[in-house]
């Protein structure tokens, strides 16, 4: 079996099928980074499990997860200031939660480096919005490089940090979803490992690190000047580079992902447009995008989400007084999703409808119902939502919160009906209890996202006296993103730890009605939420029970998983169908008789089903069995 | 204008079956057989029981990992509802569809909302586009959790991917696990490909 972390590690050159996240670690560790920061999100999460796979001794840096994305910044940047090349990586909401910091980057004069690596999420895939964060390089006068495949995600790291530490300055590389996970061969070079010191060099003396009133004017002009002097560099970078197809008439500037779908498009085209593909799209490299626009005639801008390049390459060209037709966006559709392939050839079909065929969508006999994520058998998360429904009348409102149990939104549960961001549920619910004398109001919140973002309302429902009741849905880990650990486990990332104990905390808070209680106990947690919604002010359930699939599988890694299954007894079965329609685990199935039966591919052997049948058909197969 | 050679894989599955494994072994058997390969898994929250796909590209003159819509040369399903849904959305005239008999019923079917996809479905589908169709059943495996592998042995089997052979899947399955997994995994995949 392969090692990754040997493979990462090793000194020669040496080539391997990996995705963007893995190629990303390689490049930090070429590089020279001293200081990796994270919280796990979509689609960054697998650049720590490559980071994992080097061991604690060896790995040439420091890496944790913080308890959000903010403070793993400002970690990077305290490293960084002290001197040491840092980097933080995180998904794309991400950065509205470590804005406030981010922002003040590029006035500081940041010693060591220091790149902030950004996973957008075109499409959607597994965020709450397709934000486009090159808004925030204008926002923040920071250069941004965007890589379309693994490999120039590893040269453009290197590049990144490389500039960064030569010029004192921040450098974002942003990433999205399939290039984070793209695979392909990337090719590495050898490397030397750097010899690190453990000097802090962090000086206040000739600096100025506090932008307060009037000191703030000299930084702003400071990261005004370097970003205007970026452009020079911007101009003159090979990751700029033409695809020259001898077209005098028609180009189009892209970058990204659109540009590897954009060239598939093309692969078998005639009369093939000239492409100027951008690797840095912050500041633009005006000269060469200006020599570009003279030599064609017509320039379509092809990008994905908002018209961030067509508004600068508009007033760019307004300025020059250049002639050239720039085709930006036509319609709402080319601002939604991501661009594949099958999305470009449709834009480009609405651009040049002459060179670009348009894709005729097909009638199907059958349709096919998607199949949305839903809570894995066995999970906690079912359990609570079965029995609190149970607790709550119709006109109650729910409110959800990021996470697993985000998914409680769909049928059979419909529980957590408003949704905005990381930890928004008790302070949403608040809102929501206000002139409010009749709908009883529940927020629910994983405990993860507890302790990145959710304390706040929670304190301030404390502060403030609101009347609420808050659900912490405690399954002991960060589940969604892949198993990571949070202040709760008794472990980080590197060691074990003191664990933050939530009812403890709670109570030191101040909150007056805390209930703790295992969801598999759903006819007790019914009756404990009764009593919860019914006392005046904040009161808290922390509804707990280990995440299953994390169970099982750890279980299954120490060979002590017990596999069992449940059984429906046929005679006894009355068909009332609670288990299925109601409990909903999808491990039943139905016949079109409309007999139950177990999918046996997908029982864990739980047992949390067991207790909602009215008729008691469901049991073990092995009576003495089971992992209850 | 003369096509370069390219062979469009479009898996698709149900989080939880196995899909990266075999996505995974795929990509690495065809790097040893020395192809140009690009591969991208989609999974956004994949664990949770959803649709999973996973796609490959193999040639020269390919760019982006991902397929456009009809031009899958071959679909490789892991469940009936999932291989209906490939087919339609993904498989191309004369491709081939190979899929594993078995059914996840989606939400919809066990709320009694829809139909349970048919074999016959599936066939009516393919048929439409004159498409070869493996199905795939293997009545004395053990462990659900291999019917990737069992999959994948009849890709070998059938010769659908021509150009790579038997000992580059098994270089690939070595890469990729150790001990009795890997035993488990060879044996299986060995007693499949004659």
């Amino acid at each position: 079996m392969k090692s990754l972390g040997e493979i990462l590690l090793r000194k020669d050159e040496t080539s391997e099928i990996v995705i963007g996240n893995t190629a990303l670690v390689r490049a930090m560790i070429e590089a020279g980074t001293r200081v990796v920061t994270s919280y796990p999100g979509s689609p960054m999460p697998e650049t720590a499990e490559a980071i994992r796979s080097i061991s604690k001794e060896q790995r040439p840096f420091y890496f944790e997860f913080s308890t959000n994305e903010k403070v793993a910044t400002e970690i990077a940047f305290g490293a960084s200031v002290n001197g040491h090349l840092s980097t933080v990586f995180f998904k794309s909401v991400g950065l509205n939660v470590a804005a406030d910091s981010f922002v003040q980057l590029a006035l500081m004069k940041l010693k060591g480096g220091m790149v902030v690596v950004i996973g957008d999420d075109p499409g959607a895939n597994s965020s709450q919005n397709e934000q486009d964060n090159r808004h925030y390089a204008h926002l923040s006068y920071i250069p941004v490089f965007e890589p379309s495949n693994p490999q120039e995600v590893y040269e453009y790291y290197k590049e990144a940090a490389k500039l960064s530490q030569e010029k004192e300055m921040p450098v974002i590389l942003r990433l999205s979803t399939h290039v984070c996970h793209a695979k392909q061969k990337v090719n590495f070079s050898s490397y030397k490992q750097q010899e690190f010191d453990s000097k802090p060099r962090f000086s206040s003396e000739n600096e100025n690190y506090v932008p307060i009133t009037s000191k703030v004017f000299p930084m702003k002009r400071r990261a005004l000047k370097r970003i205007k002097d970026f452009k020079s560099y911007s101009n003159k970078s090979d990751l700029n580079k033409i695809i020259d197809n001898g077209n005098k008439d028609k180009g189009i500037i892209t970058m990204g992902v659109p540009y590897l779908s954009l060239r598939d498009v093309m692969e078998d085209m005639d009369n093939k447009p000239d492409i100027l593909k951008l690797g840095i799209i912050y500041p633009l490299p005006e000269d060469v995008i200006m020599e570009f626009l003279k030599e064609h005639k017509e320039v379509k801008i092809l990008e994905e989400l908002d018209n961030v390049l067509e508004k600068d390459i508009k007033a760019l060209a307004f300025e020059e007084n250049i002639e050239t037709e720039i085709i930006g966006k036509k319609d709402i559709d080319d601002w939604i999703n991501e661009y594949t392939p099958d999305k470009v050839q449709d834009v480009m079909s609405k651009t040049w409808p002459s060179l670009f065929k348009k894709i005729n969508s097909k009638n199907h006999e059958k349709n096919v119902e998607n199949r949305p994520a839903q809570l894995c058998p066995g999970c906690g998360h079912r359990s609570a939502f079965y029995a609190i429904k149970k607790a709550l009348s119709e006109e109650d409102i729910t409110v959800a919160d990021i996470g697993c149990h985000t998914l409680g939104f769909l049928p059979p549960y419909e529980m957590g009906e408003v949704l905005l961001s990381m930890g928004h549920s008790t302070s949403t619910g608040t809102g929501l209890s206000l002139f409010n004398d009749s709908r009883k109001v529940v927020s629910f919140l994983g405990d993860s996202t507890m302790f990145h973002a959710g304390l706040p309302g929670i304190v301030n429902a404390i502060f403030n006296d609101h009347n609420l009741t808050l659900v912490i849905m405690e399954n002991g880990t960060t589940a969604m993103t892949g198993h990571q650990n949070h202040p709760g486990t008794g472990s980080n990332f590197n060691e074990e730890v003191q664990p933050i104990p939530i009812k403890e905390m709670l109570k030191g808070f101040g909150v007056k009605n805390v209930y703790e209680i295992d969801t598999y106990a759903q006819t007790k947690l019914k009756e404990v939420m009764e009593k919860a919604v019914e006392e005046d002010g904040f009161s808290v359930v922390i509804a707990t029970h280990p995440c299953m699939l994390k169970f099982t599988r750890e279980a299954r890694s120490k060979g002590a998983y017990k596999d069992n299954k449940v059984e429906i007894d046929q005679e006894v079965c009355h068909q009332i169908h609670e288990c299925v329609k109601e409990f909903g685990c999808p491990s039943f199935s139905i016949t079109e008789e409309g007999k139950v039966f177990v999918n046996k591919d997908l029982c864990i052997g739980d047992g949390s089903c067991i207790q909602t049948c009215p008729v008691d058909a469901i049991g073990l197969e092995q009576s003495n069995g089971g992992n209850k | 204008m003369a096509n370069k050679k390219r062979t469009n894989i479009y898996m698709i599955g149900v989080g939880g079956q196995g899909i990266g494994l075999l996505s995974e072994v795929l990509i690495r058997a065809a790097d040893y057989a020395e192809l140009n390969v690009r591969g991208v898994d989609t999974h956004g929250l994949a664990q949770r029981g959803g649709t999973v796909q996973s796609q490959l590209r193999i040639g020269e003159g390919i760019y982006s990992p991902l397929i456009q819509k009809n031009s899958a040369d071959i679909v490789i399903a892991l469940e009936r509802t999932e291989a209906l849904r490939g087919i339609q959305n993904y498989l191309k005239e004369k491709g081939t569809v190979i899929y594993y008999n078995t059914s996840w019923q989606t939400l919809d079917v066990r709320l009694e909302n829809s139909e349970e996809v048919s074999v016959n479905d599936i066939n009516r589908a393919a048929k439409k586009l004159d498409a070869e169709i493996i199905k795939v059943y293997k009545e004395d495996l053990k462990e659900t959790r291999m019917q990737n592998v069992v999959l994948l042995g009849e890709i070998v089997q059938n010769n659908i991917l021509p150009e790579i052979k038997r000992q580059h899947y098994i270089n690939a399955l070595q890469d990729l696990m150790t001990g009795d997994k890997l035993d488990k995994n060879i044996a299986l995949f060995k007693s499949l490909v004659k």
